[in-house]
């Protein structure tokens, strides 16, 4: 087997003398497609922004493509952070730039595309996340809160990563739009053998996506596995989250 | 692993192999952008991409684009990654090119122009609806916003004490070492008590604590109400029946109007205290004798110009730094832009009503020999 993804092993995260973290661990292989479940406040996003390495555990250690994000070593960090795409949960577009100019900007940073192939690629991901191309002149105040997701996710994808984050991707879309999302990101997946880390709430979205299924509850990783061997998980979280809904997702 | 993205040309047949994806082309970039060109130029050849590992749509643009926009005639490859191309096929031949407007000066100007009356319209407005606000708290007094308003007098005006105290007192001991200098040539060395008393107490005091304030509070008011714009907060106010002149302008107004005289008495004391100082050692003028001197030199009507000009100029600069912050649209850019505008704005309106001051109190206040 090839190095996996994403290691991280005993992680404990502290705010304050609150433990959001403790002695948590997970390894997602290459091509898995990863639902992280927990409840709210429950440190999901805390555990997105670790493995991108904007948030240091307290302990333990963050492996992306084996590369501990840890190493100063500058160039290796940096090419590892080209190798994923994040999707904030709030969007994080930049506000002074317009869409446009929002998903070229990383294409920008590499220096070394010309400005034609740079347009060509931003309307493709337009184009893929449904948004016309006479929207790229608009700035992010003026975008609608779905369409604003949509722009992010163009932004996330805009540098072919291998390593997908995604935060709650589908909240605030209509379910049309939410499907053709699911549908989507299934198509990249398959394309392109994406590694997928998605936080959601939205059993659909999970259901249609995910092949495994990360619980984050009681500060640790209670389960994680094949999506339909964690469903039968016996505890109070996972009942209640799937509910009665659990043999339809079968 | 066979990750490398590769090309060869093999008997009329071009043959691309290996992980053609943005990262993997990087390094080799221009090398692969060479050979595609070379192998695209010889017509009728057939494309084998059936043992490429990985397309995405970054590399299937650059083939897309050494194809010059058409499908080759014999292509074979796998459906998955027909349908990455067919995508980029999709895409509108021809990109609409970005809006550039030409540069005309009459137009540049006239834009200036426009946009100055638009901010004068704009403060009118904002002072009308502050009269307003002021009428309705007339009426129902409880419903004056105490609160914000002690907050902002003490944040904009105890709060900037040792800075303007540092800074007057900097300028007395400057303006009264150089005073004495020149004064001792003419023998007239009692006259710094004059120079002192009607420079500092009219005319530097209120304008160099107006140019601090206006960095120090008024950049802060515009950043702050314009952070609440970006972050919806004064929407969130609207909807809860709060009126945000109300209760986030109109105390920052006040509070800096009645801050103003206050901090402006305390640095011009701190200042003629400098000055004092300076005085002593340079000139060996006595405390005593200064300050039993400096209320015949100086008539109390200065005193009363210097307040008054305070309490102005914190209106003023209190009223643009609102509005701007008003008018900060939901951006980054937008909030940094329309802080600097405060700034700028506010100091060249309180020099330009400063001299206004000067024509208008010219017979006031000047001892007449
Ligand atoms: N910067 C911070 N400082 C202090 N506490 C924080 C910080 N960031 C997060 N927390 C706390 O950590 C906990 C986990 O937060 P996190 O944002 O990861 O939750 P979440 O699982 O993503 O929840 P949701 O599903 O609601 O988005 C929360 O209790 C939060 O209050
Ligand atoms: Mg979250």
């Amino acid at each position: 087997m090839s190095v996996p993804v994403v290691e991280l092993a005993g992680i404990n995260t502290v705010f304050g003398r609150e433990y959001v973290h403790r002695d948590l661990s997970l390894v997602i292989g290459e091509g898995q497609v990863v639902g992280l479940l927990g409840g709210s406040g429950s440190g999901k996003t805390t555990l997105l922004r670790e493995m991108l390495g904007l948030l240091r555990p307290a302990a333990g250690s963050v492996r992306l493509f084996g590369v501990d994000l840890q190493e100063p070593d500058q160039v290796l960090q940096r090419n590892v952070r080209r190798r994923l795409g994040m999707l904030f949960q709030h969007g994080a577009l930049f506000s002074a730039l317009s869409v446009f100019d929002n998903i070229a900007f990383p294409l920008r940073e590499l220096k070394c595309l010309d400005e034609d192939w740079i347009s060509r690629l931003v309307h493709l991901k337009l184009a893929m996340v449904e948004l016309d191309a006479s929207h790229g002149k608009l700035m992010p105040a003026e975008l609608s809160g779905g369409m604003f997701k949509r722009v992010a996710l163009a932004r996330a994808l805009a540098l072919e990563p291998e390593l997908l984050l995604l935060d709650e991707p589908t909240a605030g879309l209509d379910p049309d739009r939410s499907q053709n999302f699911v549908d989507l990101i299934g198509a990249l997946q398959r394309e392109l053998g994406l590694t997928i880390v998605m936080v959601t709430h939205d059993l659909q979205t999970l259901a249609g996506l995910a092949s495994h299924v990360a619980v984050l509850a009681e500060q640790r990783i209670i389960a994680f596995g094949p999506k339909d061997q964690v469903m039968t998980v016996d505890h109070p979280f996972v009942t209640g989250f799937f509910g009665a809904d659990r043999r339809k997702l079968l | 692993m066979s990750s490398i993205p590769s090309l060869q040309v093999e008997s009329g047949k071009v043959v691309l192999a290996g992980q053609w994806t943005l990262a993997a082309m990087l390094p080799r970039l221009t090398d692969l952008q060479l050979a595609l060109k070379d192998a695209a130029s010889v017509p009728n050849r057939i494309w084998d991409l059936t043992a490429l590992a990985r397309l995405d749509s970054a590399a299937a643009v650059l083939l897309w684009r050494s194809w010059g926009n058409c499908w080759p005639e014999g292509l074979v490859i796998s459906d998955l990654h027909r349908q990455v191309l067919e995508r980029v096929a999709d895409l509108p031949r021809e990109m609409p090119p970005p809006p550039m407007r030409p540069f005309r000066v009459p137009e540049f100007l006239g834009g200036l122009l426009l946009k100055a009356l638009s901010n004068l319209h704009g403060l009118i407005a904002l002072f009308g609806q502050l009269l307003l606000d002021m009428a309705h708290l007339l009426r129902s007094p409880k419903e004056m916003p105490w609160k914000e308003f002690t907050a902002n007098l003490y944040k904009s005006g105890a709060q900037a004490m040792p800075v303007t105290a540092l800074v007057g007192f900097l300028i007395g001991v400057t303006i009264s070492y150089l005073s004495a200098l020149q004064l001792k040539n003419f023998g007239a060395d009692l006259f710094i008590i004059n120079i002192l008393g009607i420079s500092i107490i009219r005319e530097l005091g209120p304008v160099l604590v107006a140019v601090l304030v206006a960095g120090r509070s008024g950049s802060a008011m515009t950043a702050q109400i314009g952070v609440m714009r970006v972050t919806e907060e004064i929407d969130a106010l609207s909807t809860m029946g709060i009126s945000r002149s109300l209760r986030v302008v109109l105390p920052k107004i006040l509070g800096l109007t009645a801050a103003m005289p206050l901090i402006v008495l305390w640095a011009s004391g701190v200042a003629l205290f400098g000055g004092m100082l300076a005085a002593m050692l340079q000139l060996d003028l006595s405390l005593i004798y200064f300050l039993d001197n400096l209320p015949r030199a100086v008539p109390v009507a200065n005193l009363l110009i210097g307040l008054g000009k305070g309490l102005v100029f914190g209106f003023v600069i209190a009223l643009i730094a609102c509005y701007f912050g008003l008018r900060v649209k939901p951006n980054t850019e937008s909030l940094s832009a329309n802080t600097t505008s405060a700034v700028v704005t506010a100091i060249t309106t309180v020099i330009l009503v400063d001299a206004l001051f000067a024509v208008f109190t010219r017979h006031v206040g000047v001892p007449q020999l």
